[in-house]
């Protein structure tokens, strides 16, 4: 899927460009948003090797295997294939929590602790497994009980009242996550979405 | 209150995680320094992981953003998002957000600064921008670390989550504002 939609993205692009007279600017975006990419890459070695530090540290405590069975009923549920008491479970609450209080600098890393923590359980290398998929959209979704970078900018734009989107903001994103996971789950039974065709697809090409 | 309550926990919560693990270690008699630089020595080779991946997306988003895809694409959808009560002012929002996320949040800024930040606008994009994340970034990112090529059904589900959030900030908006 994501051969197609990036080959249409930069189609459409040059085409536009075309069109609109901005082929210049083209240009210039692709080669500067390949820098750009390289610096925000970078810049995540920082905090990424901080907190997978931190994140051994609970695993070899035990910590993470303790949040991981406290959670086991729900994660059974939005995750299946992942066998009780896993590393992945306890490592995927951390980045929800953190997500949860707004904690983009740890969410990440977090994120892709439990990913590296995931990719332990996945048979075919390079094609996503359920688990992963389902984590994605609840990342995707973006489940935030505080939307701290909004309320700040709101505050810094001189409004009265800034936490005034809070209600807002917790309704809208639960309602998305919801729906993001229901289509998750739906999609992931279908032939087209399934591992074996992926893979294929794959070794075809 | 709300305000003290909410900048306390997120001033606190990082601080709380990095004295809370190593101290539960030590309490369960982990070599806290050894154990934290054998699992750090990762984070290298993740950073460098991420690059071709993030290159790929970031490149194509920003190509088609120069290319001024994201204004035509807001003057097709607008007639037919007019009819059902979406303000066209936050269409080119709902188009940018899952491709970029620090190009939808200069639209969220420009939003408030015209409208006014206590305006319906300017509450509406905040809560759509805030209700989400910036999909494509994500994709990238997550499935990069790990050498996903192959996302299935990851992509579909993640768009209909923003498709989603987009329409539940509008009718959550309508109703709270």
């Amino acid at each position: 899927m994501l051969n197609y939609i990036w080959l249409a993205l930069v189609i459409l692009a040059v085409l536009l460009g075309g069109i609109n007279g901005k082929i210049e600017d083209v240009t210039k975006a692709a080669i500067d948003s390949a820098g750009n990419a390289v610096t925000i890459s970078i810049g995540l070695i920082g905090v990424m090797t901080l907190w997978l530090g931190i994140m051994k540290i609970a695993e070899d405590s035990g910590l993470m295997a303790l949040l991981a069975k406290a959670i086991a009923p729900i994660m059974k549920r939005l995750f299946p294939d992942i066998p009780e008491g896993h590393p992945a479970m306890g490592s995927m609450l951390m980045n929800i929590a953190a997500n949860m209080l707004g904690l983009s600098n740890a969410a990440t890393p977090l994120g892709l602790k439990a990913m590296a923590d995931l990719e332990k359980l996945n048979k075919v290398p390079g094609v996503a497994t359920n688990a992963m998929c389902t984590f994605l959209t609840i990342n995707t979704a973006g489940l935030q009980i505080i939307p701290a970078t909004m309320i700040s900018l709101m505050q810094s734009m001189g409004s009265k009242d800034p936490t005034a989107i809070i209600g807002t903001t917790l309704a809208s994103t639960l309602i998305a996550v919801t729906a993001g996971v229901t289509t998750a789950k739906l999609l992931e039974r279908l032939p087209i979405f399934s591992i074996a065709r992926a893979a294929g697809e794959r070794k075809a090409s | 209150m709300i305000r003290q309550i909410l900048k306390t926990i997120s001033v606190w919560a990082i601080p709380c995680f990095l004295v809370g693990i190593p101290l539960f270690g030590a309490i369960k008699r982990v070599k806290v320094y050894e154990s934290f630089v054998q699992g750090a020595k990762e984070g290298f080779q993740v950073g460098i992981r991420i690059i071709p991946y993030l290159v790929a997306i970031l490149v194509a988003v920003g190509m088609l953003r120069s290319a001024g895809a994201i204004d035509m694409l807001a003057r097709c959808l607008d007639p037919v998002l007019r009819r059902i009560g979406m303000p066209a002012e936050i269409l080119p929002l709902a188009i940018m957000r899952p491709l970029s996320g620090s190009g939808s949040m200069g639209i969220v800024t420009e939003l408030i600064k015209t409208h006014g930040p206590d305006s319906f606008i300017a509450r509406f994009a905040a809560s759509a921008y805030a209700s989400t994340e910036t999909t494509f970034y994500v994709l990238a990112v997550y499935f990069g670390s790990v050498g996903i090529k192959k996302a299935r059904h990851a992509v579909a589900s993640g768009l209909v989550a923003d498709i989603v959030s987009l329409f539940a900030a509008l009718i959550v908006c309508r109703l709270v504002f």
